[in-house]
């Protein structure tokens, strides 16, 4: 295969100015980060200014303060105690923004590939040039193909501007990778049994809750901030918890139950719960009765299920099971079985968090205190603009009758349909790219690039040289949250809250906040009533003055709470509810998952295990970073510079491992790390698995405190299995060995 | 007054975010920390605990560090925080080797610095930055003077421990267990 | 399986993963401390004693050394400091407390006091010398004559500085190795015999030779002593101070201490000594080197591995 689109490294053009800045910043010792401001502690502190903020370093989005001091300079971001995201505290992500902001490897202005002595190379362009040569090219593939050919991959907030671009444009093929690559299989099963998605926020009640069952949420390194510290006031108050997760989590560490379940079984783990639920008659009786649909049908369908037959699935013992019921019962409806986040582990996920969304039913959890909450959200009224062209094609002609659940388009779906094959009649022609990391975030990503070598016209924009960027044709540098407006935050939660972002200093070299870029780049190209504002500011006063606030106030304050209109936080005894599903109810049995002929209620089947000398690939978050996006920012990689695998002792002394030791992985496939890892000997792992965290092993060398710094996870997870119901890409199925002497490469010609 | 800090090893998930808060909160230079998070693993699959711990200066009642100080740059002040100036400090490197807890370092500058409670912020009225940024607020601060104040309360009712009492240097910050 | 880990990746330049934050210019500085200390001691011991024509290398010529040895150690210690321009700091208050405030205010006074030493004594080697001043001339014969209470100011401040060079370690409670009460003792007898052999090495006079080999001998047997008696009390004391010998016990330093400090630096130049006084030929330059270089080893060896040790929790 021949790349059309190299990888640009390291020696490429216009990149000169970037490479000098990170050297004069080693000569520093690479460790001053805020030495401008060298004034005695006792002094710091006195003449800060402060401006309003929502953290972007993850989607919890918390509110807070960008402290600036007397030059200017940010000096740290705090949360903001007004907000229930955060409640005045960040997690350590978010208080490492400031190095997101600071990072001399940022991308500073924007770059155009071109051809240079038969070598591809970037240069550098002005705005006004590369949005130019952008519209261009995007209206070529337009005329040529059809605006439909064209996709927009967003995770992250400026993803609205493109996506409202490529709507003006006449296509609304516009994925996240948090869909399928992450919660889509929730959404989907929620959406199934209660008729409304689990949404972020989690609605979860955990400060409130008696009994927090986390199957695989790993709460505490996953660090979405209000989980985590509703989690410990739960601890506070003596809540019991019960984790399921194959790896002696964090959590699993304060947890009253862990239950070290073999990997891939879960299912058989909660249906047996179902049983024992159902067949001691613990369950919630009068949920059960008031709102749930199929209860016969469901009892009948987990008869057999009983926790013997589940042990010789999970390896967990019928009595524990049969114990952790009980105590969820007992909590009952003050009981949260977690949803999950990131669930697209076997390919039949769906099903799984069904059997999760059931067991909450039969606990009487949803809408409960203690269990889950109704959440509300602030409504912001759109400005008023031409209504967008309807596209002739969708992303989901790539896949007829497939994937019909699936609420948003596949990530992994556009990928996969950019590569042209004799039965698809067009495929994906240009990709813009904003704020996601493709060759990493999407499994597979030998495909993903050859995906990306079948592209006309790519553009990414982004804030970092991560190694998307690397086979863009144009790009384009956005300053970091902390530079720049976006729109207001509405996100729901107990009651439903308005935050604000906006510039705490001027953006940094030649970059530019995204919607700038976006409506920019829609003037261009003849879009510009998409966009009926001169600046961002007159949109968020607009907007604002519609619900009672301002900008003016909302500068002041940062976070506005209003007044919840939906009635209660939880159902009241006895309250008439209509679900938005078919039956109106919650449908313990799904008519939704029956008429698509889905199994209505979910059915255990068994995944292959890893075959001799192999382990199965487990990975996750560490608390300090987020994904790939973090891996370079000083402040947190000082905290954490690579990622290690976790190998259980017993498999350490077969293979001779030692902690500390580099080793390859090699998976199923023959695929061996570019890079070597370090391993870390722990009984916190199972010995039929190792883990490892996300986010590591970048290869490209502008990253100049991640390039080569630990192994990719991504890399290894060539097997994907896709979820039938709604398309999400299972990604635990895969198997690793290991190789304990550099592998020599075949040399490329 | 007799400052002091309890960490509540039962709540403590590692996040490390008090570390950034202070690296910060008190310009600490990267590369370099006042305080770091501990992991002890014990057991055997699948029984297995960990301890998290949220270190620092100890502010120590009996300091090792101040008496081995031949400048006074190490000094204690009101509350019993132990505090370096550092246009005092020779950078000899006494009161690091004094230091059971290696809770010092020599900052880039060439002055010794370490944990300061955040006295400028404690002065105010303001918990320690690291403290205030816990996001599972396992960190309590205050007065043991005052029987009310968030630590005196939290050590009256948990079983708690301090680090290497055998070196004698009474350490104030106390680790629930 | 037990696993402690740092998980906010401390890696802390000279502190992590262990504690190295005294380098070379440390044990220099206790070598030379000691090594003055010696020589100024019998110095004085001698002229107390009234042996100034029997023992010349000792009260004349050896102390000609001390002056630049003592500066010498004045600037490893100062290379070693961190906040350099700060120097001036150590001269603003005396911090009794701290071991390092009073070594440097014993070194504040004990350089000057050999500087005197010597320098009433450097018409012995330049008979035409003229100090140019008629009150140095006369400050210079106020020295002569009064040499003997100077002697015994001399000999109590080199000995509190040869005490110094093992308490500036022993002091440290946080690391397991220095802390015994034997290091203070140790090191003032071993840097009594780095300056007895020194002076031996000089001198040309036969029994001044003789005199100070017994007296070598007999530090040597002292220290031997007080090494077995610093292991014996490593081993019966708790945990951190068996892993503290542990490390001359089969760990990393066995090697270095065993064979450079006890056999080379110690045993075998006191063999050599031995054979000396019975009559046999031996080049005096060989023990003394040896036990130059043994003490300097010791002083080396000693920082190196004390701040490998610490408490463990
Ligand atoms: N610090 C930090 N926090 C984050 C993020 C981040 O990047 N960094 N990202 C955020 C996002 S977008 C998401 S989606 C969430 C994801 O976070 P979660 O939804 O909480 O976790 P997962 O990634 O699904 O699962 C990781 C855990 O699943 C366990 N596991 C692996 N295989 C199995 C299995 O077969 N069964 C069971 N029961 N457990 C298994 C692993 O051992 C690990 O503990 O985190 C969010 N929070
Ligand atoms: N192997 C593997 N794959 C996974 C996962 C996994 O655990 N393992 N997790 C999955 C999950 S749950 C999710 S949600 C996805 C997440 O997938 P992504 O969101 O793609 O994750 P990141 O790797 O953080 O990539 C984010 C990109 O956004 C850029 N960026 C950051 N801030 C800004 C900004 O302000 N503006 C712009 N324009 N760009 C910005 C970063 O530089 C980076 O290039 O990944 C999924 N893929
Ligand atoms: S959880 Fe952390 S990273 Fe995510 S938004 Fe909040 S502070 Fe930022
Ligand atoms: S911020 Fe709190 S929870 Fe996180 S590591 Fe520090 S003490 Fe532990
Ligand atoms: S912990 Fe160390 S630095 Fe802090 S007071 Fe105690 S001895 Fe001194
Ligand atoms: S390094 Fe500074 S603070 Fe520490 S003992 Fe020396 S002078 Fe005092
Ligand atoms: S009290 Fe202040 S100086 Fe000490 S560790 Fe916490 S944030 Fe840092
Ligand atoms: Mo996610």
């Amino acid at each position: 295969m021949s790349n059309r689109r190299d990888f640009i490294k390291i020696s490429a053009l216009g990149l000169g100015g970037a490479a000098v800045a990170a050297s004069s910043y080693n000569l520093m010792g690479g460790n001053k980060l805020f030495a401008a401001d060298k004034k005695p502690l006792e002094f710091r502190g006195h003449n800060l200014k402060r401006f309003p903020t929502y953290c972007e370093i993850c989607f919890w989005k918390c509110a807070g303060w960008t402290y600036v001091n007397e030059n200017n300079e940010i000096v740290k971001v705090v949360g903001n105690e007004e907000d229930p995201h955060c409640n005045g505290r960040l997690c350590p992500r978010g208080t490492g923004g400031p190095g997101m902001y600071y990072d001399q490897d940022r991308l500073k202005t924007p770059l155009i590939r071109v051809e240079k002595d038969g070598k591809q190379t970037f240069r550098e362009a002005s705005w006004d040039e590369a949005l130019e040569y952008t519209a261009k090219k995007l209206k070529e593939v337009g005329e040529k193909h059809g605006p439909e050919c064209i996709a927009l991959f967003n995770h992250g907030s400026g993803g609205k501007y493109f996506g409202d671009l490529l709507k003006g444009f006449g296509s609304n093929n516009i994925a996240a990778p948090s869909f399928a690559q992450c919660r889509g299989p929730r959404e989907t099963a929620w959406i199934a049994t209660y008729g409304e998605e689990v949404g972020s926020p989690e609605p979860t009640d955990i400060r409130d809750t008696r009994c927090l069952v986390l199957i695989g949420s790993h709460i505490g390194e996953n660090m979405h901030n209000g989980q985590v510290q509703e989690m410990s006031d739960a601890i506070d108050k003596g809540a019991t918890i019960i984790t399921v997760d194959p790896r002696f989590s964090t959590a699993a560490s304060k947890s009253k139950y862990w239950l070290p379940i073999k990997p891939a079984t879960d299912l058989a783990l909660l249906l047996a719960w179902i049983h024992v639920l159902i067949y001691e008659d613990i369950y919630n009786k009068y949920f059960v009765g008031q709102y749930t649909y199929g209860f016969d049908l469901l009892k009948d369908h987990v008869k057999n299920m009983t926790p013997e037959w589940a042990y010789g699935k999970t390896t967990i013992k019928p009595d524990v099971i049969r114990k952790t019921a009980r105590e969820m019962a007992e909590a009952a409806p003050a009981v949260i079985v977690h949803p999950g986040r990131h669930v697209t582990w076997y390919g039949d996920d769906t099903q799984r968090v069904r059997a999760a969304a059931i067991l909450n039913a039969l606990l009487g959890s949803w809408g409960s205190r203690g269990g889950f909450y109704l959440k509300e959200s602030a409504h912001l009224p759109s400005i008023e603009h031409p209504p967008f062209p309807k596209p002739r094609r969708t992303w989901r002609d790539a896949y007829p009758g497939q994937f019909k659940l699936a609420t948003l388009a596949l990530a992994s779906g556009i990928c996969d349909a950019t590569i042209p094959t004799s039965n698809r009649d067009c495929s994906f022609k240009a990709w813009i790219v904003y704020g996601t990391n493709l060759p990493l975030t999407l499994p597979n990503m030998q495909n993903t690039l050859e995906a990306i070598s079948h592209l006309e016209f790519m553009v990414v924009i982004d804030t970092m040289p991560m190694e998307i960027t690397g086979y863009a044709d144009v790009i384009f540098p956005e300053c970091t949250y902390l530079e720049r407006y976006d729109l207001v935050r509405t996100s729901p939660h107990r009651d439903p809250y308005l935050a604000l972002r906006m510039p705490a200093v001027e953006p940094k070299y030649n970059s530019k906040p995204g919607w700038w870029i976006a409506k920019k780049l829609a003037e261009k190209m003849g879009l510009g009533d998409y966009f009926p504002y001169n600046d961002i500011t007159e949109l968020l006063d607009w907007q604002l003055k519609q619900v009672g606030s301002s900008l003016e106030e909302m500068q002041k304050i940062g976070v506005k709470k209003l007044d919840r209109k939906g009635g209660n936080l939880y159902y009241t005894r006895g309250e008439d509810v209509e679900f938005n599903t078919p039956s109106g109810k919650i449908e313990l049995f799904s008519n939704e998952l029956a008429a698509e002929n889905f199994d209505p209620m979910p059915v255990f089947k068994q995944h292959p295990e890893p075959p001799a000398g192999f382990y199965r690939l487990i990975y996750g978050r560490a608390p300090m970073h987020t994904f790939s996006r973090t891996a370079n920012n000083p402040n947190l990689t000082d905290l954490m510079k690579e990622n290690s695998v976790w190998v259980n002792p017993k498999v350490a002394k077969l293979w001779g491992l030692k902690t500390g030791q580099n080793v390859w992985l090699k998976n199923q496939d023959d695929v061996v790390t570019t890079f070597p890892i370090k391993v870390r000997i722990t009984e916190r792992i199972r010995w039929d698995s190792v883990y490892m965290v996300h986010g590591f092993g970048h290869s490209d060398k502008l990253l100049s405190r991640a390039y080569g710094k630990g192994a990719s996870d991504s890399e290894m997870i060539t097997h994907v299995m896709v979820d039938p119901i709604m398309g999400g890409t299972g990604m635990r199925g895969n198997f690793i060995t290991f190789l304990t002497e550099k592998p020599v490469k075949e040399v490329e010609s | 007054m007799r400052y002091a800090m309890a960490v509540d090893t039962k709540k403590c998930v590692g996040c490390s975010d008090c570390v950034v808060a202070c690296q910060t909160e008190n310009n600490v230079p990267i590369g370099y920390c006042r305080d770091w998070i501990v992991e002890n693993v014990d057991g055997t699959y699948p029984n297995v605990e960990i301890e998290l711990r949220s270190e620092r200066c100890n502010h120590c009642d009996n300091s090792p560090c101040v008496r081995c100080c031949p400048t006074g740059a190490s000094h204690i002040v009101e509350g019993g925080i132990v505090l370096v100036t550092h246009e005092k400090c020779i950078g000899c490197g006494a009161c690091i080797q004094s230091c059971p807890y290696d809770a010092r370092y020599s900052h880039p500058d060439g002055y010794v610095d370490k944990c300061t409670f955040c006295e400028h912020r404690v002065k105010k009225g303001d918990q320690p930055a690291c403290v205030a940024v816990c996001p599972t607020k396992c960190l309590y601060f205050g007065d043991l003077d005052d029987p009310y104040s968030d630590v005196s309360q939290v050590l009256k009712h948990r079983k708690f421990k301090v680090l290497a009492p055998e070196a004698g240097t009474n350490p104030q910050i106390y680790f629930l267990t | 399986m037990r696993e402690e880990l740092f998980v906010s990746g401390r890696d802390i330049p000279n502190i992590d993963p262990y504690l190295n934050i005294w380098h070379w210019q440390i044990p220099i500085y206790l070598f030379l401390g000691g090594l003055a200390a010696g020589i100024l001691f019998f110095a004085g011991l001698f002229t107390v004693m009234g042996k100034e024509k029997e023992m010349e290398t000792t009260v004349k010529w050896a102390t000609f050394l001390v002056p630049g040895v003592l500066i010498l150690g004045l600037i490893a210690l100062f290379l070693d400091l961190k906040h350099k321009l700060f120097f001036w700091q150590l001269y603003t208050t005396i911090r009794l407390e701290s071991p390092m405030s009073w070594g440097a205010w014993v070194l504040m006074f004990i350089t000057p006091l050999s500087i005197i030493w010597v320098a009433a004594y450097i018409k012995d080697i330049i008979p035409q010398w003229n100090w140019k001043f008629g009150y140095l001339n006369s400050f210079e014969k106020w020295v002569n004559s009064n040499r003997r209470p100077i002697a015994w100011v001399m000999m109590v401040f080199s000995l509190i500085l040869g005490i110094y060079t093992g308490i500036l370690l022993s002091a440290f409670n946080a690391r397991p190795l220095w802390n015994n009460a034997i290091l203070g003792p140790l090191f003032l007898i071993s840097g009594m015999s780095t300056g007895v052999a020194t002076t031996m090495w000089m001198s040309k006079n036969h029994t001044e030779r003789k005199t100070l080999g017994k007296i070598d001998l007999v530090l040597i047997g002292i220290e031997l002593f007080l090494i077995t008696h610093m292991i014996m009390g490593f081993l019966a004391g708790p945990t951190v101070q068996l892993e503290a010998a542990g490390l001359f016990l089969g760990g990393d330093f066995t090697v270095s201490f065993w064979v450079f400090v006890i056999i080379l630096g110690l045993v075998f130049p006191a063999i050599l000594e031995i054979m000396e006084l019975s009559g046999y030929k031996v080049p005096i330059a060989i023990p003394a080197i040896l036990i130059l270089m043994g003490g300097l080893v010791f002083r080396f060896i000693m920082v190196e591995a004390g701040q490998l040790t610490r408490y463990l929790y």
